[in-house]
């Protein structure tokens, strides 16, 4: 395994509402390693964003981090003064937001944009940065970059605007990458091209990526690993086939079955029921009340994270022991049985 | 099929002595599935004058000047109970008093004594023979005039005028709005240049020429007034008429054939409640001040009615001598406004849902 | 570009029908006003006031009078006082409008970098002290009235501090200081409001998360990425603050007797004197206009590069 980028233990975080405390982030915990993409999966109010904006230190003024850890480079992100914070974002971690229309300032050129970063961030002069703004707009597919340099956003498509987002992310020349749902707002058609985007970044400069979304069937073209959250806490965690084709966690196996694919038989499964009031987040697992395979003990305590095999977790009382045994979906059956296939041909470890 | 077997690792051993001491009952298979703690509506529902009102109160500027508005109307309407003596009976023999009030006596500024020319502190109401038990709060004018009840009846004018100004400009402005919005195409837009024409005019003018051919007079003033600030009004009606004639409940009930008047009183009135009493709010203080100001320069209201603005604008011409003339009716016209213009703040916010709590 | 040159044009069209509108008017006016033009009228024999009213084009027809007065007006003849003895409208209107202009200018540019101030602080310390303070500030602006806010002014600083002239024009740049700052609370007030709102709005917007995502301070996002976004459209107040200005000037110079056209408009109105007041209505009127018409163009000129620009919202 590579070196780990970032690690984060115990996250808790809440939000101070006219309504009560809202327990946004429930003892958040995962590994990051350099190189990879994690992909986070999960509903709104999940936690999925609040997670990396704890990371960047973005979060609103209402906020709390009740306790936890944000480990980077052996030092403690939650204890940075907000200048120290300041100077890590953009430079060593970046951000990228969901919609493309609204995320670039419409009375500056595209140009300024990327150039604030290249002459603050890495101490560029003027010159230099230019031809080096040039660049990445070239390397982010903007076609003409030495003309289309001093205009304004609207002068440019949703995709190209995304692309954009991404020059300037790239501009501070970071280790790590952080995409909040940057496909959401766009059609398929450009999806794709931006998921080819970020791929082709990440092996140019072996970035660190991590991408959140709400759509599994995006992650499968992009992530090495996957974290499913849940109310806000992570419930399941493992490498892409893991995860799709091995999944232990009822949730999991709701949001996969729910995403229709073309190859696997059966019918369109909804999970149902609607996610937990996280002003008084109930005892034992939150997902319970929504899980057809909940057991007594689910009400009760939450459970623990189970190892599955190396690296794959899932937080289910179903993998213990004295659990019973229950009929797994067809859809999640067939699933098995490619995980099966795929560590005969030794595709999987 | 079953569920995976745990591997076994040193990390599950781990877990699993942790959690030995679980109850075997407790693996049991449990469908208490969409419970109905789930469904449970976490905040009692209110409908929006409930909501708004709850923000409203939070406001501790709003709500005090919402107290105070409250006691100037009673204080204006009742006048004739709350004024000491007629405002306009003149008593030349007692001009000029400074204030005296009962009890208060030991302060500087309401016991009664002034200095004359001499530069000694005499008593005013001794030299000028106002007999004992006779009381003028805030002092009399020039012509012998209770201040404190010219103050309370000129209040009470300029509420009227404020009122009625805000009333006409209220009942135009929506009417403009609505027709505008509702009807659409070309009327709209040939009333939307109208007003394009008219808003390059600037209200000084519209006033002065109005009342150079009217003379000045209560009713006059308050047309001219009216008339400076109906087409913001007219504009956000407009623009609320053209977002609710979108919206799928008035399409259904056109659908259903109900007569047009009927659709604009009840669904396209009650929804732009809100923004009208806001307007209406912000209209009053406006109209105030311009009335004062006519008032101020001499085109007012006409004696021997006075408002607060010929009050203070009669202040000001023996400012240098009396100047509690100018300053009381100047302090109780700033407080009507402030209070206005904080409840007609406090009144947007409350009504607008978007607000960051 | 075509479309910009065709709505500058409609803007253009538009100011012109405004200001023929108001021309016609107090055309129109003139001829309903009571009372004689001529002062004295009974000191006159029949055949002089006959004579009078010749000259004067008086007997003439509705629609001649009227051709006449708009030609009049396009040679710059706007009539001759009544007050001042046939002083030419225009002289009085030329001699008096330095000061009027000076304390224009000086309150609006005071009244608006103090009111965009604390309109940001405002902003940037949302529903802190700091924001009721300046908020207060700006309502307490709006809401006591400026010849209240004058009077006051004149009596601490001029009467009771003696810091500055009580009255009058003849110290120089010292007597303008107490009435622009009078001048300026209401544009200041207004500009505060606005600003605030607009700053709030462009805090919360993607651009600015993202810009403070990119890692810079909190003072660099507002003035390079926030401030032009909220301060763009402060250009549409400019009309109803340059009104408000008008409206100010007339008690302003009254109460520091300053010789400017809004003490002037104020003394000719109490005396009737209809070409004066005429003339500076429809100079009032033609200020006004151009404001909203340069403010047009100048928002067209910005705008394409925000929003497509449909011809006036």
């Amino acid at each position: 395994m590579n070196e780990l980028a970032l690690s984060v233990k115990d996250l808790t975080v809440s939000f101070q509402t006219f309504a009560g405390k809202l327990h946004a982030l429930r003892q958040v915990s995962f590994d990051l390693y350099q190189g990879e993409t994690l992909a986070i999966v999960g509903e709104s109010g999940s936690g999925k964003s609040v997670t990396v904006r704890s990371i960047m230190g973005l979060l609103s003024k209402n906020t709390l981090v009740e306790k936890g850890e944000i480990r980077f480079k052996n030092q403690n992100l939650l204890d940075y003064t907000d200048k120290q914070k300041e100077k890590i974002r953009g430079s060593q971690i970046a951000m990228i937001f969901q919609d493309p229309m609204t995320s670039l300032n419409p009375t500056l050129n595209i140009g300024s944009q990327i150039i604030e970063v290249l002459e603050k961030k890495r101490a560029m002069k003027r010159q230099e940065a230019v031809e080096e703004a040039i660049n990445l707009l070239d390397l982010c597919g903007i076609p003409n970059p030495e003309e289309r340099i001093t205009q304004y956003p609207h002068q440019f498509s949703g995709g190209q605007r995304q692309r954009i987002v991404i020059a300037i992310a790239l501009a501070g020349d970071p280790e790590i990458l952080i995409a909040d749902e940057p496909t959401t707002a766009l059609d398929v058609m450009i999806q794709a091209q931006i998921i080819e985007l970020l791929k082709k970044i990440q092996e140019e400069k072996q970035m660190t990526i991590i991408f959140i979304t709400h759509d599994l069937g995006v992650v499968a073209n992009v992530a090495d690993r996957v974290a499913v959250m849940y109310a806000g806490k992570i419930v399941e965690i493992g490498s892409v086939d893991d995860i799709y084709y091995h999944p232990q966690h009822p949730y999991t196996w709701g949001l996969l079955t729910s995403m229709p694919t073309p190859d696997l038989e059966g019918k369109l499964y909804a999970i149902p029921g609607t996610p937990p009031d996280l002003l008084n987040p109930p005892e034992g697992d939150a997902f319970a009340f929504r899980n057809e395979y909940a057991l007594a003990i689910d009400f009760v305590q939450e459970p623990p994270f189970f190892e599955v095999r190396p690296n794959h977790y899932a937080a289910t009382w179903l993998l213990h022991p004295k659990a019973p045994s229950i009929e797994v979906p067809e859809k999640i059956k067939e699933r098995y049985n490619h995980f099966e296939e795929k560590i005969k041909r030794g595709d999987i470890q | 099929m079953s569920h995976t077997e745990i591997a076994k690792t040193s990390y599950n051993e781990q877990i699993l002595n942790q959690t030995s001491q679980l109850d075997d009952n407790l693996f049991t298979l449990d469908n208490r599935m969409k419970s109905a703690k789930n469904e449970e509506i976490i905040a009692p529902t209110l409908n929006f004058f409930q909501d708004s009102w709850r923000r409203l109160k939070k406001n501790k500027g709003a709500m005090i000047s919402f107290f105070v508005i409250i006691l100037i109307l009673i204080i204006s309407i009742f006048a004739p109970f709350f004024a000491p003596h007629d405002p306009n009976a003149q008593n030349p023999a007692w001009s000029n008093l400074p204030p005296k009030i009962p009890g208060l006596e030991h302060l500087s500024w309401f016991n009664g004594m002034s200095v004359n020319r001499g530069g000694a502190l005499i008593d005013s109401y001794e030299q000028a023979s106002v007999p004992e038990g006779v009381y003028y709060y805030l002092g009399t004018d020039s012509l012998g005039r209770d201040l404190l009840s010219r103050i309370i009846y000129g209040t009470r004018i300029s509420l009227i005028v404020a009122f009625a100004a805000a009333l006409i400009n209220l009942v135009f402005g929506i009417t403009y709005g609505i027709i505008s919005g509702w009807v659409g195409g070309r009327v709209d837009s040939f009333m939307q240049r109208v007003l394009e024409i008219l808003s390059g005019i600037p209200n000084l003018v519209i006033v002065v020429l109005m009342l150079l051919v009217m003379r000045p007079g209560l009713v006059s003033i308050i047309i001219t007034i009216a008339l400076t600030s109906w087409i913001t009004m007219s504009r956000v009606v407009r623009a609320q008429t053209i977002r609710l004639k979108q919206q799928e409940y008035v399409l259904a009930a056109e659908v259903l054939g109900q007569p047009v008047y009927k659709i604009m009183l009840k669904h396209i009135l009650p929804n732009m409640m809100g923004l009208i009493i806001v307007q209406v709010m912000f209209a009053l203080p406006s109209a105030i001040f311009f009335e004062s100001f006519l008032s101020f320069i001499g085109i007012g209201i006409p004696a021997p009615n006075a408002s607060l603005g010929t009050l203070i604008s009669d202040g000001y011409k023996t400012f240098r001598f009396l100047p509690h003339l100018m300053w009381y009716p100047a302090a109780v016209i700033s407080i009507i406004m402030l209070s206005f213009n904080l409840l007609a703040d406090g009144l947007r916010d409350a009504f607008d849902p978007k607000m960051k709590e | 570009m075509t479309q910009y040159f065709r709505y500058i044009l409609r803007r253009v069209l538009l100011m012109a029908v405004t200001l023929f509108i108001i021309i016609t008017v107090t055309f129109l006016l003139l001829q309903f006003l009571p009372g004689s033009p001529f002062a004295n009228e009974e000191l006159l024999t029949e055949t002089q006031l006959a004579l009078l009213y010749e000259n004067y084009g008086l007997n003439d027809p509705i629609y001649i009078q009227y051709f006449n007065y708009i030609a009049n007006i396009f040679k710059g003849n706007l009539g001759v006082s009544f007050q001042f003895n046939n002083i030419p409208v225009t002289q009085i209107i030329a001699n008096r409008s330095g000061p009027s202009l000076q304390l224009g200018v000086q309150a609006m540019v005071l009244g608006t970098s103090v009111g965009i101030v604390l309109g940001i602080i405002a902003a940037v310390k949302q529903n802190t002290w700091i924001d009721t303070f300046t908020s207060t500030l700006a309502i307490g602006g709006r809401s006591v009235p400026n010849f209240v806010f004058a009077v006051l002014l004149q009596f601490v600083f001029a009467v009771v501090l003696e810091w500055f002239p009580i009255a009058f024009w003849r110290d120089g740049f010292l007597s303008s200081v107490l009435p622009t700052v009078a001048l300026a609370i209401s544009p200041m007030a207004e500009a505060a409001r606005f600003i605030r709102t607009e700053m709030i709005e462009v805090l919360n917007s993607d651009y600015i998360e993202l810009a403070k995502a990119k890692g810079f301070s909190k003072i660099y996002i507002i003035g390079k990425h926030a401030l032009r976004n909220a301060i763009i459209p402060l250009l549409t107040i400019l009309g109803p603050v340059t009104a408000s200005l008008m409206t100010g000037s007339l008690v302003i110079e009254n109460i520091f007797s300053i010789p400017g056209i809004g003490e002037q408009f104020t003394k000719s109105i109490l005396v009737n004197d209809y070409p004066t007041i005429m003339g500076v209505t429809i100079m009032y009127s033609v200020i006004l206009v151009v404001i909203i018409l340069i403010v047009d163009i100048l928002y067209g000129l910005i705008d394409p590069k925000m929003r497509v620009v449909q011809g006036g919202k």
